[in-house]
């Protein structure tokens, strides 16, 4: 998904200063709100968040931890509903990776289309024309319409990684493999697989990291249960034990920094 | 030569079923993509039939009562003033947020592709899309406590003494508000914040895509830097900032968290659909006002497309 | 080798035809190569040769037409039931395994025993004269070294066939000479039958047993390099290999008699002071040097001719320095050459 190279030769020879003035504050603005996070999670006040903070404690991670069971349940919902959601995507984005790079035919372009449609309409469509359609067919909410939401948006990131790699690979390389007495399945498995793998595992925690975050299409397909971006949206109207959210802001950003910036390592290194 | 006789292995299973794969390459590809069609196709599109059948039925005023006939009724409903307005302004607010996220990303993008190291350009890419990945809600949050009255920014004006500055701007009608957090300053600096990473990606991987080589050749056909920014890499540059405003504009109108955590009262189209699919559960007008993006997203992506912006993707 | 390996060949090709929507890539082809012989096709890119290649490699269907493989009909077998082997253009090295893996895919495939696999591999690799690369990534190879690794791997399975697609395509000129002498001694000792696709003339003519000329789909004359040196078919033939004069209309007319085109190639041409003598069954023609290209071992003249048109004379430099070559500029010159070794092509 991401490939650098080294053929890019500097414009003017070194970038002027007010440009990486401009960077330095793009870059403050993008992270700034992560740190304000990070410190609100150790103030001592519990219903307002007054700058500077008048106190800190590490109290509130104490609290999140043992005394605030309803946290539990929402992220153990996030967790499976993520899971099932990336297994379905990873199968269903590589069969069109596969269908889409190994031949040109009519309707091509409207089926990377329609991969792309459910992440270029806004998310609240998404949401709406699940629910409505349920709603239609008399389908209850339940654990898998949660799911079916998210694997139709997790989709194309699986997609759009696994047709990055197949692009790259040559066409020469399977025909190799036939040439030299491979049948389809056996250059499924002894080229196309071991290219692609990192490519699904990139994918798969990209859309582990989507599902996992999602509020706007699970508001409409959840029904009573609660996902922990549903939970966390709730806590944000309470009046009592704020930072408790702060704390659990932080555990969801660490937990999704980690497999994204695994991703990223692992469409890198096999791009040279 | 009996070494170079073929020798012709008894054909196993899937042997066979590979040779008759590759004897129908049609009912391959069909096989292939099956299951995603029927995903995607069936189940996703389907849906959205759905919902566009549903803004043709009207809601019994009396009854509360979803009326399952054919009727142009809730249209008529949608065209009202005070509904254009909210269309108005969530279009605008989309506008203005596409505008302020192209005007952001590009000074990073360029640095990205044309300064940056091959490590330093891997370090900013993983800086850029990190925001993007983690939780939106979180983000969006945190901006509730960077903008409240007691926040950093009303601090840091207060510091500076500025406290007087900061009142005027929130005194502009219909966009101010009684704090920043409470205002369509709010709303506009969280969108653009959330957004920014779609924006600066497409930018920075069309830019990357511009050969050192052709700008050197433009400077040696005598062109100097602005002309060569604003003759090549500009042009070059516009499907990848066209494929980010899709996702920034097509984000921002149909999001209700954002105007809702740190909007004045003023409504949004995301809003109003929760509210009457929600508790109005008027399902009809609900699925009306999103058939408004729907189209406004058909059309802008049509002209992306022909202007090149899939390719930037 | 068996007298009917003899009589059937290798490949046949019985008016093939392949059409990418509109265009005829390949049209209404037939060829026979032999059991056994270094078969080049040459052309210049888009002539068709290289989908040719893909043909008998079965990675293209023909649109219509047959082809054989040793007598039997090929038709929509996939590639890996034919008994071929490609080099290709790219190498199509396998980067995430070894070399030796890569060497060793085919006999994996067909599950060959490791011990076998293993002596195999290290033969193939000893052929290539790579013995010690068996644990190298392709990425570690040199261009070369990856080229030949191709090879090793396309040979391991002793094909009958071995297709190569512009394999010296992508190495620097000594290289290229070195390998192509090399393709041929492996050839030699191997004595499979080689079908090598090139756009090189040179190429074509310093390997091959018979070359097959491709122009635009069709193939324009097959026969040995010598044959097609100096019995070009075409006028195509003729400017394709090697550099050719083409004489036609008027001036074919008055040196020949005949409106004919036809060709002559620079090096057969004398260029003498007027008045020269003209020996029986020569023909000859006045001329003004009007362009001398010093070429080191050799030089280009360009003669503008007094009954029009222009010839081009190629002459060794025998016995004068450059200098010497340089004040022919500007000259009045007879040229002259034997009349056997001027050539009717396209006769009208």
């Amino acid at each position: 998904m991401f490939t650098p190279t080294r053929r890019a030769r500097p414009f003017t020879a070194r970038a002027p200063f007010g440009l990486k003035l401009l960077v330095g504050l793009v870059l403050l603005f993008l992270y700034c709100p992560f740190g304000i996070i990070l410190l609100y999670s150790f103030t001592t006040e519990e219903t307002a968040f007054t700058f500077p903070p008048p106190g800190l404690t590490a109290d509130w991670y104490r609290v999140a931890l043992f005394d605030r069971p309803d946290i539990y349940p929402p992220l153990l919902l996030s967790i499976q509903v993520a899971l099932v959601a990336t297994f379905i995507a990873l199968i269903l984005g590589s069969l069109i990776a596969f269908a889409i790079s190994r031949t040109r035919f009519f309707g091509r372009e409207a089926i990377t289309f329609l991969v792309i449609l459910p992440i270029a309409l806004p998310g609240i469509i998404t949401g709406i024309s699940l629910r409505s359609a349920f709603g239609l067919f008399g389908i209850d909410f339940s654990f898998w319409t949660i799911v079916i939401g998210h694997a139709t948006f997790c989709i194309v990131v699986v997609y759009n990684n696994v047709v990055a790699r197949l692009r790259r690979t040559a066409k020469s390389q399977t025909e190799a493999s036939a040439d030299l007495g491979a049948n389809s399945l056996q250059t499924l498995r002894y080229i196309l697989l071991p290219v692609i793998g990192t490519a699904l595992l990139a994918g798969g925690m990209l859309a582990f990291a989507l599902s996992f975050d999602e509020v706007i299409v699970t508001t409409f397909t959840a029904g009573q249960q609660n996902t922990l971006p549903i939970w966390i949206y709730s806590q944000l109207s309470r009046p009592r034990q704020r930072p408790v959210t702060n704390v659990v802001a932080v555990f969801v950003i660490a937990i999704t920094f980690i497999p994204i910036f695994l991703a990223q390592r692992l469409t890198q290194d096999t791009n040279d | 030569m009996s070494a170079l006789s073929p020798s012709r292995q008894p054909r196993s299973i899937t042997s066979r079923l590979s040779t008759f794969f590759h004897n129908n390459p049609t009912l391959t590809l069909l096989l292939l993509l099956a299951a995603p069609l029927l995903w995607l196709g069936v189940i996703y599109l389907g849906s959205l039939g759905a919902l566009l059948l549903q803004s043709f039925y009207r809601l019994d005023d009396f009854t509360g009562i979803v009326v399952r006939e054919f009727t142009l009724d809730t249209y008529r409903q949608l065209f009202t003033q005070s509904n254009l307005d909210i269309v108005a302004r969530t279009v605008a607010m989309a506008a203005a947020v596409t505008v302020a996220c192209a005007l952001l990303a590009f000074p990073i993008s360029f640095y990205m592709a044309r300064y940056a190291s091959p490590a330093g350009k891997v370090a900013f890419f993983i800086a850029v899309t990190l925001p993007l990945w983690s939780s939106y809600l979180v983000r969006v949050y945190a901006w509730k406590l960077i903008l409240a009255k007691e926040g950093v920014v009303g601090w840091i004006f207060g510091a500076l003494g500025l406290q007087g500055v900061l009142d005027a701007v929130l005194a502009v009608p219909t966009i101010g508000g009684p704090s920043l957090s409470v205002s369509m300053y709010g709303t506009f600096f969280a969108f653009v914040y959330v957004w920014l990473p779609y924006m600066i990606i497409p930018t920075y991987t069309a830019l990357e895509r511009v050969p050192g080589s052709m700008l050197e050749a433009s400077a040696d056909l005598g062109a100097r830097p602005v002309e060569t920014f604003r003759r090549v890499i500009l042009p070059l540059a516009m499907p990848g900032v066209i494929a980010g405003s899709i996702f920034t504009f097509s984000l921002t109108l149909g999001d209700y968290i954002i105007p809702g955590v740190l909007g004045n009262s003023a409504f949004f189209i995301g809003q109003v659909v929760l509210i009457q699919q929600g508790t109005a559960g008027n399902i009809p007008l609900a699925a009306a006002f999103t058939v408004v993006p729907m189209v406004i997203m058909f059309v802008y992506l049509w002209i992306a497309g022909r202007m090149g912006a899939f390719e930037a993707l | 080798m068996s007298s009917a390996a003899n009589v059937i060949p290798a490949v046949r090709f019985e008016n093939v035809s392949r059409h990418f929507d509109q265009v005829r890539a390949v049209d209404n082809v037939s060829i026979e190569i032999r059991v056994g012989e270094f078969f080049s096709m040459l052309g210049p890119s888009g002539s068709g040769k290289t989908t040719c290649l893909r043909l008998i490699a079965g990675f293209e269907q023909p649109t219509s037409g047959k082809i054989y493989l040793h007598g039997t009909e090929v038709g929509n077998l996939p590639p890996y039931e034919r008994d071929v082997n490609t080099v290709f253009q790219d190498y199509a090295l396998f980067p995430h395994m070894t070399v030796a893996d890569n060497v060793g895919y085919a006999l994996m495939i067909k599950k060959v025993s490791a011990p076998e696999r293993t002596r195999r591999i290290n033969e193939a690799l000893e052929l290539v004269r790579l013995p010690q690369m068996a644990n190298r990534k392709p990425s570690q190879l040199s261009g070369g070294q990856r080229q030949r690794i191709a090879l090793a791997r396309a040979l391991v399975n002793r094909p009958r066939v071995l297709l190569l697609d512009e394999p010296l395509g992508a190495l620097d000129l000594k290289l290229r000479q070195e390998m192509q002498i090399e393709l041929k001694e492996i050839q030699k000792r191997v004595g499979i039958t080689f079908v090598f696709v090139t756009h090189d003339q040179e190429e074509a003519l310093t390997m091959s047993d018979r070359i097959a000329v491709f122009n635009a789909g069709k193939i324009e004359q097959v026969g040995s390099p010598a044959e097609i040196y100096e019995h070009p078919a075409t006028a195509f033939v003729a400017g394709f290999v090697g550099a050719s004069n083409l004489i036609r209309d008027e001036l074919a007319q008055k040196l020949t008699g005949t409106a004919s085109t036809f060709s002559i190639r620079p090096e057969k041409i004398r260029m003498m002071e007027p008045g020269a003598t003209v020996p029986n069954g020569w023909a000859w023609v006045y001329g003004t040097v009007r362009e001398v290209v010093y070429l080191g071992m050799f030089t280009r003249f360009i003669v503008t001719l007094e009954n029009g048109g222009e010839l081009t004379v190629v002459r060794q430099n025998l016995d004068e320095t450059s200098m010497d070559v340089m004040s022919n500029q500007g000259r009045r010159v007879q040229l002259m050459w034997q009349r056997a070794f001027d050539r009717v092509v396209d006769a009208k």
